[in-house]
């Protein structure tokens, strides 16, 4: 090992050791290891769910009793708008690379990632980014209120603040893109010898899967704000008809990349529950390569299903009936998934931890957001609910509880491997209960008020709906300040918790798990071990 | 740590030591962003902060592929970095194509759907009387006329300059791989030459279009698809000619053997990659 520079500091369990010369803030700014990056990302992460969380607060606060009562209809615009980009390219994103870069050098058995400076760069652009958000709302006009999706014609016609979101899209999506070169690399070259494709943990599968899409459908963003940045300042036409374009071209473009993004937030999901739930069943996954083809499957079929978000826009029947069957394909390999986690706990040996009960929340209200995805995936009934809060209810059960309680399983589960110790099981378990319960009283009663016809992103809305709103807000403020218990759970269990076992759960079969000790040492496997 | 810990047929993966060039790189976007959005809204110091932030990516990229450089040749890199760069490096294009996708996407939407429905509307005649659905189009509401770029007249010589450098820069690989250095040097010359012609020539008929066809980005969607087109693959052309021309310098300074040259290899799929965009554009924008 002679070549290698940074062969130091092997056999050490501490953190501290040295890191390159750099110390302090320095060694955060600098670093090129992945547990270290890993863990920028995942604070990050945290800190962005509650930024976007207090502007649901803000939204949620308004909508609390009809008529106006603490913002202006422009404010709340912009709060729905950042709300939605913060948590999806701040908050989920980031949090799932960030487990991605703890944890798939540690399961295949690789020393680190594959580019290791480049993935220092992914995530130091993010707060970048990040910045650019938030001074759009100092920005003459504000922040920009068009929706997270960013429609033409009105992000044409808003004022500066869309500009810099625009800046910030075309960052975030830098960072996706070398964040997933980086993954796909290190999964097809790091492996440890033995470590073949049908071997690895399916984190790592989806994982896999999920960075080529993120490859594919993160530059069609990138072309679609570059247009509307040309519309806005150089006169071209693209989503203009005066000039022969179509703001419905916007659409289509934001959408062929907007559904691979549906997918980009959930399979990494899939791949924590798909970890945790053999763990607590003490039983391996049932259908492991029924599993693999089955996210490809999602993957593949992701890309010709995007006009369905788009029904009401005038296309032809023949166009609605191909995406309506295209999209209802979909419920089959994500139905073998959900059986395969059923019957991974089918006659188990369960334990019902924290992580154990976030995952089991997650395959309940994951499906039930699937199913009313699938209500959606219908044209004819899709017409009807189209912009109304039923979508809103639908996509918040699958991002804000799927995607949010899979991250919640994965960090309890993990937490002991990346900080050698154990977090409060009582309070995981208050955790567990005052989230399930608020989150759903936020969003089931959502269902009603939007079948009976409440509009998403108005501030307003007629007397009728106001007792589903006051129910979905005080589930809002009641998830919300749930967080800060999340927060103060792992702050406690990094300051003096219990020490954690090399193994904590005896159910756990993955390398992170059976060949390296907790806290996992700061650098790992820089000799590959041999998987028979 | 581990277990089971039997020698490993692979030998130890280069992981780079913590250094501040992301970062660095990270600020210079950020700043070049800031002065973009300060100029297009004709706010004052845009262009200090692009200059500025361009100035630090200059001296990042200088630092960050010198450092990459010197571990090359310093032998840090086996045949197991051979491949992640090369994953990399395909990975990298992929995203490229799925870039121009979006325009090339654009370009189809509007001729194939959004043009023709623009014509076919119920009540046109008290619209836009008179509008037909003819490919050129600068849409509805175009008052003046314009004439679209003829396909075999400059592009047929970009796309001859092109695919010959295509062929030049495959023979300089040849010639890398066979150790003949001279010819390496001369072929990878020409390579560079060719794609430099190809730029003058686009300039000129950017002007050409500008000052004689009345075709601008203005000009409705045909010069909306046209220079979005055009210009992103001309920004990629001067990029490959711009990393040719680094490795031209690598060249002559010795750099390279014969079965270690990613550099090499990576900077010509890159060009190869931007000459079948231009066959792209040729069919697609330019012929037919």
């Amino acid at each position: 090992m002679s070549a290698v520079v940074d062969s130091h500091g092997h056999g050490h369990e501490h953190h501290h050791d040295h890191h390159g010369g750099y110390s302090g803030i320095m060694r955060w700014i600098t670093t090129t290891n992945h547990k270290d990056i890993g863990t920028l990302y995942l604070w990050f992460s945290f800190i962005m769910f509650l930024v976007g969380g207090a502007m649901a607060m803000v939204i949620r606060l308004e909508l609390f009793s009809p008529g106006l009562q603490w913002v202006n209809p422009d404010f709340f615009n912009q709060m729905t708008t950042m709300h939605g980009l913060i948590m999806v390219f701040g908050a989920i994103m980031p949090a799932f690379v960030g487990f991605a870069n703890w944890l798939i050098p540690m399961q295949i058995g690789a020393p680190d990632m594959a580019f290791a400076r480049m993935n220092n760069w992914s995530f130091w652009i993010l707060p970048f980014a990040a910045s650019l958000l938030v001074i759009s709302f100092f920005m003459p006009g504000g922040a920009p209120g068009v929706g997270w999706t960013m429609y033409a014609p009105l992000t044409v016609q808003m004022g500066i603040g869309m500009d810099f979101t625009i800046f910030a899209v075309h960052l975030l999506g830098m960072s996706s893109i070398m964040g997933s070169i980086n993954i796909i690399t290190t999964i097809l070259n790091l492996r440890a010898p033995g470590m073949t494709l049908m071997r690895m943990p399916l984190f790592c599968w989806t994982w896999l899967i999920t960075a080529y899409l993120l490859v594919a459908a993160m530059p069609v963003l990138a072309g679609a704000v570059t247009m509307t940045l040309t519309d806005r300042h150089f006169g071209t036409s693209f989503f203009n008809a005066a000039g022969g374009g179509d703001p419905v071209l916007y659409q289509h473009i934001f959408w062929f990349f907007g559904h691979p993004e549906v997918y980009i937030i959930a399979l990494p999901a899939f791949g924590v529950i798909s970890q945790v739930i053999p763990a607590f069943s003490r039983k391996p996954l049932f259908g492991y390569a029924s599993m693999v083809y089955a996210t490809s499957a999602i993957a593949i079929l992701s890309f010709i299903v995007w006009a369905h978000h788009m029904y009401t826009v005038g296309m032809p029947v023949t166009g609605q009936l191909f995406f309506m069957y295209a999209t209802t394909l979909i419920a089959v390999p994500t139905g073998v998934k959900v059986f395969n986690w059923v019957a991974t706990m089918w006659k188990g040996a369960l334990s019902f931890e924290t992580p154990m009960l976030f995952a089991i929340g997650f395959l309940f209200l994951f499906t039930l957001g699937g199913f009313t995805g699938l209500v959606l995936s219908l044209a004819a009934v899709d017409i009807q609910l189209h912009d109304t809060y039923y979508v809103v209810a639908h996509f918040h059960y699958v991002m804000a509880i799927g995607a949010v309680f899979a991250g919640f399983a994965g960090i309890y589960f993990w937490l002991p491997k990346w900080t050698g110790r154990m977090y409060d099981e009582k309070l995981g378990k208050w955790h567990f209960w005052l989230s399930t319960i608020f989150i759903n009283m936020t969003f089931f009663v959502q269902h009603f008020s939007g079948l009976a016809g409440m509009p998403r992103r108005v501030p307003d809305y007629p007397l009728m709906f106001e007792t589903w709103n006051k129910i979905s807000s005080i589930g809002a403020f009641g998830f919300g300040l749930s967080q800060f218990l999340f927060l103060y759970i792992v702050l406690k269990a990094i300051r003096s918790g219990e020490k954690a076992k090399d193994k904590q759960w005896e159910g756990a079969d993955s390398l992170e798990w059976t060949h390296l000790p907790s806290p996992a040492p700061y650098h790992s496997f820089e000799t590959q071990p041999v998987i028979k | 740590m581990a277990h089971e810990a039997t020698a490993a047929p692979h030998q130890h993966y280069y992981v780079p030591q913590p250094m501040p060039w992301p970062i660095m790189g990270s600020i210079a976007l950020w700043l070049m962003m800031l002065g973009a959005v300060f100029v297009f809204n004709g706010m004052s110091g845009g262009w200090i902060s692009i200059a500025a932030g361009f100035m630090v990516l200059l001296y990042m990229m200088f630092r960050w592929f010198g450092d990459v450089i010197r571990e090359s040749e310093g032998m840090k890199y086996g045949r197991w970095e051979d491949v992640s760069f090369r994953w990399g490096m395909s990975f990298f294009i992929f995203s490229e194509v799925m870039f121009f996708a979006a325009f090339f996407g654009a370009l189809f939407y509007v001729r194939v759907l959004s043009v023709p429905d623009l014509a076919s509307l119920q009540n046109n005649e008290y619209l836009w009387p008179g509008f037909a659905a003819l490919w050129p189009s600068a849409g509805p509401t175009f008052e003046q006329k314009f004439s679209p770029m003829a396909a075999w007249g400059l592009p047929a010589i970009n796309t001859l300059l092109l695919l010959s450098s295509g062929v030049t820069v495959t023979i300089a690989h040849w010639a890398l791989k066979e150790n003949k250095r001279a010819m390496l040097n001369l072929f990878l010359f020409f390579t560079v030459a060719l794609g430099v012609t190809f730029l003058f020539v686009q300039a000129y008929e950017y002007g050409h279009a500008y000052s004689e066809l009345n075709l601008k980005l203005t000009t409705g969607v045909y010069g909306s698809t046209f220079f979005m087109l055009t210009g992103f693959h001309g920004f990629h052309v001067t990029v490959g000619a711009i990393m040719l021309s680094v490795i031209l310098g690598r060249c002559l300074a010795g750099h390279f053997k014969p079965d270690h040259h990613f550099a090499f290899e990576g900077v010509a799929w890159y060009w190869h990659f931007v000459d079948v965009v231009w066959l792209g554009l040729f069919i697609f924008v330019y012929w037919l």
